[in-house]
C-alpha cells in the first residue's frame, strides 16, 4: 500500500483493507529494570496540522517537540512535495527537535492549593510565519509558546571599547555626565540644540553582526491565567484562527489568542448549590470547520453541541447526543462507565468520536438519536468492574483519535495495548496492538498467552501496587492496570500513530 | 576599537547598544534612532543604518514595535521625500511578523510614508511592495497588504489598478479567515479610493462575498463596511445594494453579527435618506431593541439617543419610545445600565412636553433600580435633562437615590457617586445642596475605606471651587476642621489632606486665620504619621501664605519638627525647611 501518498489515493483501498501495523520508532525507551520517574510520564500528545511536527507534554511540565525527517529537506514548497510520489515504503519518521519547560509547580496562596506542572493538553496553532506556535495547559494556566530559530549574534567592531563599556549604558552615561553636562544618563543623548555638522561624524559606524549560527528558542508569548476555578481538561483552537476555548469541570471559557487578561464564560454548568451537582464537563472541542460550533462531553455520557451564534451564554445546547441505556441493565457502575473521557471531531466535521470506559462511539452530528457505530474496547473487563472500582482504574481517562481520512479510529487500553477499528461502512477491522517494538504480538493470541509476556517492562511498576492492579480474565489473560495507554494521536494525513506508554513514545505506521 | 571623541561618546554608545543583549538598552537606542541618523548623516543613514535595521527582524516585539513607529517619521533623516523608498524594506519585513500590534504599526508607518511619496516612486516601489505582500506565503503578509491598497491604488496606472482590484478580490476569498477579516476591515478605506464605476461593480461584488462568508468573524466585520460603503454610494444605489444587506444582517443567525448591526445602524440612516430609514431601518432597529440576546439589546440600547437624533421626533415617539419603556424594565441589568447611560440625552431630542410626559416616568423608575450602576448612569447625565425640564421635577426622587448610593456597601459605588457630587451641586444649586447633601460630604470624610476618604477630601475642594470661598467658610471649613479632633489618626490625616487641598482655593487670608492654626496644632500630635504629614502640608502652604507668616509661624514649627525623635518626621520637616529656604532665596 502506498502509505506516503495523498489521502485521496489512500481512501478507496485503505478503507476496506486491514492495516498491517509496523513499528517505526521509539523515543525514551526504557531499559529493562529501569524505574520510571513520575515526571517523565507523557501526559499529552498532539500532531500539528501538517503532520510535520509532533509535540508531547509530560507530568514534569515539559513540552518536547519532534519534527518529521522523511519528507522535508527544507527546500521547495510543501505542496509540491505532497504531490511527489514517494517510494513505496516511506513512512513518517521523526526526530527530536527541541524541548522546553512549559509549566512549573506553583502554589496558589489564596486557596492553599498546589498546582501541578503536569501538561494536560497541547494544541498547535496556525503558524503565521516560519515559527511554530502552540498552546499548552496544566490544571490552571494556559500558555502560548513560540518556537523559533534565532540567530546567535556576535557583535564586533563596536564604537566604544568594550572593556570600557563593560557593564552597560547607564554606567557609562553617568560617568560621562560628570565630565560633560550636556549629556544625560543611560546611553546619553544630546539635547535637541546639539548641533550636527553637515557631514555628520564619519568616525561613527554601526556594529557588525557576525556569526549566523542559529539556535532553537522557545518563548512564552502569552499566559492566560486566573480564569478557572476547577481543573482545565481541554483546550481547543477555533477555525477562525483568533479564538480558543478552555474547559474545566464546570465551565468553558472563550479567549482571544491575542488577549490574555480577559475571557468570556460561554458555558457554566455549576448549579447554584454544589450539592445539586450531578454532571461535570469532561472534554470540549471546537468544530473543525464552523467557527461557531463546539461540542462538549459530560460525565453522564452525553455530548452537547452548542452554537455560539444563538446566544452569548451557551448554557442551552442546540443538540444533545446520548445513547438510551438498555432497560434493566442499570447497575452501580452504569453512570461511572458512561462518563466520556474524550471527544474528537473528524476532519470533515460531520462525525464525532467519543470514548467512555467500555467503548468508542462514532456519532454523526446530524443524528442525535444514537451513535452510528459502537466499538467494544473493554467489554472483557465488565465482570471485573468491582475490582476496577476498588483500585480507581475505572476513573482512568483514555483518549481517542481518528485517522485523517476518517476511516479508522483508535484508542488505548491497559497493559500498554491500543486498539484500532475500521469505521467505514462494512469494515470489520479491529486490531489490538501493544506499544512495544513488536506491536502485533497480541494479534491472534487468545487464552494461551502467558502472563509473563509483559516481561520486565511492567514488572517494576506492578510490584509497587501489588496484586490489586493486575487481574486475570476469564480466558486467563492478565491485565496490568498500572500500565495504561491513555494518550495517542493519529497523523493528520497518513496512517501513522503516536502513542505514549508511560515515559516512552512509540510510533507505528501501516 | 576606534577612538571616539568625547562629545560623540554617548552617540557611539547608543549605536553600539542597538544590538545590546539588554532589551531596555536596545529599546532606548531604537527610540533615539533619529539622533543616530543625524549623527551618521543622511547618506550613511540610507546606506548603512536602514539596511542594518532591515536585518533586525527577529528581535523582541517591544523593539520591533518601537522600530516600526520610528521609521514612520524617518523621511527627514534619509534625505527627504525623494529617498523615502529606502524606508520601505525594513517596514515590509515588519509587516510579516506574527505579533499583530507590530504589523499594524508597520502598516500605519507605511501608509504615512506612502502618503508623502512621489507618484513615480509609488509606482516604482510602493505598489510592487503591496503586490509582494499580497502574494506572501504566510498569511501575516497578506493580512498586512490589505491595509496598504488605499495608498497604492490612486497613483497606479490603469492596468495596475485592475490588477490591484483583482488581488483585493482574491483576499476577500482567501483560505485564511484572518486575511478575509483584514480585507473586510479595510474595504471601506480601499473603496473610498476606487472610481465610481468600479465601486458599483468590483467593490460591491467583494462586499457581497464578505457578507455571505461562512465565518461569523468575517461577516460581522462586513457590517462595518455597510456604513462606510453606504456613505460612498449614491443614495439610490445605497438603497438598492446596502439596505437589503443590512436588513438581512439585522436578522442574522449570529448574535455577534446583530450586535454589530445594532452598533452601526444609525450611521446608515443618513446614507439611505429619510424614507428608507422610516420604512426599513426603524423596523430593523426596533427588532434589535427587542432581540432575544441581551448583548444585542445592550448595544442597541446604547445607541438609542444617537438613533433618535437622526429621526424626526414623531417617529422616535411612535416607534422607539415604546421599546425604551420595555428596556427600562429589562431582565438584564446590563441592558438597563446601557439604557440609563444614554437615555438622558433623549430629552433634548424629544422636547419638553414629551420628556415630561414620556421620559420622566422612565427616569424615575431607573433611579429606583436595584442595580447601582443604573442609578449612577442616570445621575451622571443629569445636566442634559436639566436643560430641558429643569431639575425640580426630578429632585424628589433624586435625593433618596443619592443617599442610598452614598451609603452603598460597595465602596466603588460610593466612590462613583462622590465623583458626581460637584456636578450635582452645580445642577441642583446651593440651596438644595445645603439642606441635603452637605452632611453626606462630611460623612464620607469618615469612611472606612481610604479611597473614599481621599475622594471625599478632593470633593470638598471641588465644592469650594464651585460655590466660592465665602460659602465654603460657612458650610465646609468649620465642619472639616472640627474633625481634626477625631480619636483615630487616620481620620485626622484625612483632614490634614483636605486642608492642604482647600488652602489654595480659600486664599491666603482664610488659610492664615483658620487653616494654619489647626495644622500647627496638629504638629503636637502623638502619632508620628500625623506629624510628618503636618510637615508636608506646611511645605505646601508656604507658597500660598505671606512671607511673614512663614517666618513667624511655619518655620518655627518645622524647626521643632526637625528635631523630632522620629526619623521620618525629621526627614519631611527638613525637606520642608529646604523648600522654604528656596522660596525665600527666589523672592
Amino acid at each position: 500500500m502506498n502509505n506516503g501518498g495523498a489521502k485521496t489515493a489512500l481512501a478507496p483501498v485503505g478503507g476496506r483493507q486491514m492495516l498491517d501495523w509496523k513499528f517505526s520508532q521509539v523515543f525514551g525507551e526504557r531499559t529493562a529494570g529501569e524505574e520510571v520517574q513520575e515526571v517523565d510520564i507523557i501526559s499529552s500528545i498532539e500532531f500539528d496540522r501538517t503532520g510535520d511536527h509532533l509535540a508531547t507534554g509530560d507530568r514534569g511540565g515539559r513540552v518536547v517537540l519532534f519534527e518529521r525527517t522523511d519528507t522535508r529537506d527544507h527546500v521547495g514548497h510543501r505542496r509540491d512535495l505532497e504531490k511527489m510520489d514517494y517510494p513505496m515504503n516511506r513512512h513518517p519518521e521523526f526526530r527530536y527537535k527541541t524541548e522546553f519547560q512549559s509549566h512549573e509547580p506553583e502554589f496558589d496562596y489564596l486557596k492553599s492549593l498546589e498546582i501541578e506542572e503536569k501538561i494536560n493538553k497541547i494544541r498547535w496553532c496556525q503558524s503565521p510565519n516560519g515559527a511554530l506556535f502552540l498552546l499548552s495547559t496544566n490544571d490552571k494556566t494556559i500558555k502560548f509558546w513560540k518556537v523559533q530559530e534565532k540567530k546567535v549574534k556576535k557583535l564586533c567592531d563596536l564604537n566604544v571599547d568594550s572593556t570600557k563599556v563593560m557593564r552597560n549604558g547607564p554606567i557609562v552615561g553617568s560617568s560621562i555626565s560628570t565630565s560633560s553636562k550636556q549629556f544625560i544618563a543611560n546611553g546619553g543623548c544630546p539635547s535637541n540644540d546639539f548641533s550636527f555638522p553637515i557631514g555628520a561624524f564619519p568616525s561613527l559606524h554601526l556594529p557588525v553582526v557576525t556569526s549566523c549560527e542559529t539556535n532553537l528558542m522557545a518563548r512564552c508569548r502569552r499566559i492566560y491565567a486566573y480564569a478557572h476555578d476547577y481543573h482545565i481538561n481541554s483546550i481547543s483552537i477555533n477555525s477562525d484562527g483568533e479564538t480558543f476555548i478552555s474547559a474545566d469541570d464546570l465551565r468553558i471559557n472563550l479567549w482571544s489568542l491575542e488577549i490574555s487578561n480577559q475571557s468570556f464564560n460561554i458555558v457554566d454548568v455549576k448549579p447554584a448549590n454544589m450539592e445539586d451537582l450531578t454532571e461535570v464537563i469532561t472534554s470540549a472541542e471546537f468544530h473543525p470547520v464552523h467557527c461557531n460550533m463546539l461540542a462538549y462531553s459530560s460525565s453522564k455520557g452525553s455530548i452537547r453541541l452548542i452554537d455560539m451564534r444563538q446566544s452569548a451564554l451557551c448554557d442551552t445546547h442546540s443538540k444533545l447526543f446520548e445513547e438510551q441505556e438498555a432497560p434493566g441493565s442499570r447497575s452501580f457502575f452504569t453512570e461511572i462507565i458512561a462518563s466520556i473521557s474524550d471527544i474528537k471531531f473528524a476532519k470533515d466535521g460531520r462525525h464525532m468520536l467519543s470514548r467512555d470506559y467500555m467503548t468508542l462511539k462514532l456519532w454523526d452530528i446530524n443524528m442525535d438519536s444514537g451513535p452510528v457505530a459502537t466499538f467494544q474496547v473493554h467489554e472483557h473487563l465488565r465482570p471485573k468492574l468491582c475490582d476496577l472500582y476498588e483500585n480507581d482504574s475505572i476513573f482512568d481517562k483514555f483518549e481517542c483519535c481518528l485517522s485523517g481520512d476518517g476511516l479508522r479510529v483508535a484508542t488505548g487500553s491497559y497493559s500498554n495495548l491500543f486498539r484500532v477499528f475500521g469505521c467505514s461502512e462494512g469494515s470489520t477491522e479491529a486490531t489490538t496492538l501493544e506499544a512495544s517494538k513488536n506491536p502485533m504480538r497480541r494479534q491472534g493470541q487468545t487464552s494461551s498467552r502467558p502472563s509473563r509476556s509483559l516481561g520486565n517492562l511492567s514488572g517494576i511498576v506492578r510490584r509497587v501496587k501489588g496484586a490489586d492492579n493486575s487481574g486475570v480474565n476469564s480466558n486467563g489473560t492478565t491485565f496490568d492496570f498500572t500500565t495504561k495507554l491513555l494518550h495517542l494521536a493519529w497523523h493528520p494525513s497518513e496512517n501513522s500513530l503516536a502513542c505514549a506508554a508511560s515515559n516512552s513514545l512509540y510510533m507505528y505506521y501501516a | 576599537m576606534a577612538m571616539i571623541d568625547e562629545p560623540l561618546y554617548p552617540i557611539a554608545v547608543l549605536i553600539d547598544e542597538l544590538k545590546n543583549e539588554d532589551i531596555q538598552l536596545r529599546l532606548n537606542s531604537i527610540r533615539r534612532l533619529s539622533t543616530i541618523a543625524r549623527a551618521l548623516g543622511e547618506e550613511r543613514t540610507r546606506k548603512e543604518l536602514i539596511p542594518f535595521l532591515s536585518e533586525n527582524n527577529d528581535d523582541d516585539d517591544e523593539v520591533l514595535l518601537a522600530m516600526a513607529e520610528e521609521l514612520g517619521v524617518f523621511i527627514p533623516y534619509v534625505g527627504g521625500v525623494k529617498y523615502a523608498n529606502v524606508l520601505l524594506p525594513p517596514l515590509e519585513t515588519l509587516c510579516t511578523v506574527e505579533e499583530t500590534c507590530v504589523r499594524d504599526k508597520a502598516v500605519e508607518s507605511l501608509c504615512r510614508i506612502g502618503a508623502q511619496m512621489r507618484e513615480q516612486d509609488l509606482v516604482e516601489y510602493f505598489i510592487p511592495l503591496v503586490k509582494r505582500l499580497a502574494a506572501g506565503e504566510w498569511f501575516t503578509a497578506r493580512v498586512s497588504s490589505c491595509g496598504l491598497f488605499h495608498i497604492a491604488y490612486p497613483s497606479a496606472p490603469e492596468a495596475l489598478k485592475t490588477e490591484l482590484r483583482a488581488i483585493y478580490s482574491q483576499h476577500c476569498q482567501d483560505d485564511m479567515p484572518m486575511v478575509r477579516r483584514s480585507a473586510a476591515t479595510n474595504l471601506g478605506k480601499f473603496a473610498a479610493t476606487v472610481e465610481a464605476p468600479h465601486l458599483k461593480v468590483d467593490i460591491m461584488s467583494m462586499f457581497d462575498d464578505l457578507t455571505q462568508d461562512d465565518q461569523d468573524s468575517v461577516r460581522l466585520l462586513a457590517v462595518d463596511g455597510c456604513a462606510a460603503l453606504g456613505k460612498l454610494l449614491e443614495p439610490q444605489d445605497c438603497v438598492a445594494h446596502i439596505l437589503p444587506v443590512i436588513v438581512n444582517f439585522s436578522q442574522d443567525k449570529s448574535w455577534r453579527v446583530r450586535y454589530m448591526v445594532a452598533n452601526q445602524l444609525y450611521e446608515l440612516c443618513e446614507a439611505v435618506g429619510p424614507e428608507p430609514t422610516r420604512s426599513d431601518l426603524v423596523p430593523a432597529y426596533v427588532r434589535l431593541l427587542r432581540d432575544n440576546e441581551a448583548e444585542v439589546r445592550i448595544a442597541a440600547a446604547g445607541k438609542v439617543t444617537k438613533f433618535c437624533r437622526i429621526l424626526n421626533p414623531e417617529l422616535a415617539i411612535q416607534h422607539i419610545l415604546p421599546c425604551v419603556k420595555e428596556l427600562s424594565t429589562d431582565s438584564s441589568q446590563h441592558v438597563r445600565s446601557a439604557l440609563a447611560s444614554v437615555i438622558m440625552g433623549m430629552a433634548p431630542v424629544l422636547g419638553k412636553d414629551a420628556t415630561i410626559e414620556q421620559l420622566l416616568p422612565i427616569f424615575l423608575s431607573l433611579l429606583k433600580d436595584e442595580f447601582p450602576d443604573v442609578r449612577l448612569n442616570i445621575i451622571s447625565k443629569l445636566d442634559q435633562v436639566n436643560q430641558v425640564i429643569g431639575i425640580d421635577l426630578l429632585s424628589q426622587s433624586l435625593l433618596p437615590a443619592i443617599v442610598e448610593l452614598a451609603e452603598d456597601r460597595h465602596w466603588r459605588v460610593r466612590l462613583a457617586i462622590i465623583e458626581y457630587i460637584p456636578l450635582l451641586a452645580s445642577q441642583l444649586g446651593v440651596g438644595f445642596f445645603d439642606d441635603k447633601l452637605g452632611a453626606l460630604c462630611m460623612q464620607w470624610l469618615k469612611d472606612k475605606v481610604y479611597s473614599i476618604r481621599d475622594a471625599a477630601a478632593n470633593n470638598v475642594k471641588r465644592l469650594a471651587e464651585e460655590f466660592g470661598p465665602d460659602w465654603a467658610m460657612q458650610h465646609i471649613v468649620p465642619q472639616v476642621l472640627d474633625m481634626i479632633n477625631n480619636p483615630h489618626y487616620l481620620y485626622r490625616m484625612t483632614i490634614l489632606h483636605a486642608i492642604s487641598l482647600l488652602a489654595p482655593v480659600m486664599g491666603s487670608d482664610i488659610t492664615c486665620s483658620k487653616l494654619l492654626p489647626v495644622v500647627i496644632n496638629a504638629s503636637k500630635d502623638r502619632v508620628p504619621n500625623i506629624k510628618f504629614n503636618v510637615a508636608k502640608v506646611l511645605q505646601s502652604l508656604i507658597p500660598i501664605v505671606d512671607q511673614s507668616v512663614v517666618e513667624k509661624t511655619i518655620r518655627p514649627c518645622l524647626v521643632e519638627l526637625s528635631e523630632d525623635p522620629d526619623v521620618d518626621v525629621r526627614f519631611f520637616a527638613s525637606q520642608a525647611l529646604d523648600s522654604s529656604d528656596q522660596v525665600m532665596m527666589s523672592s
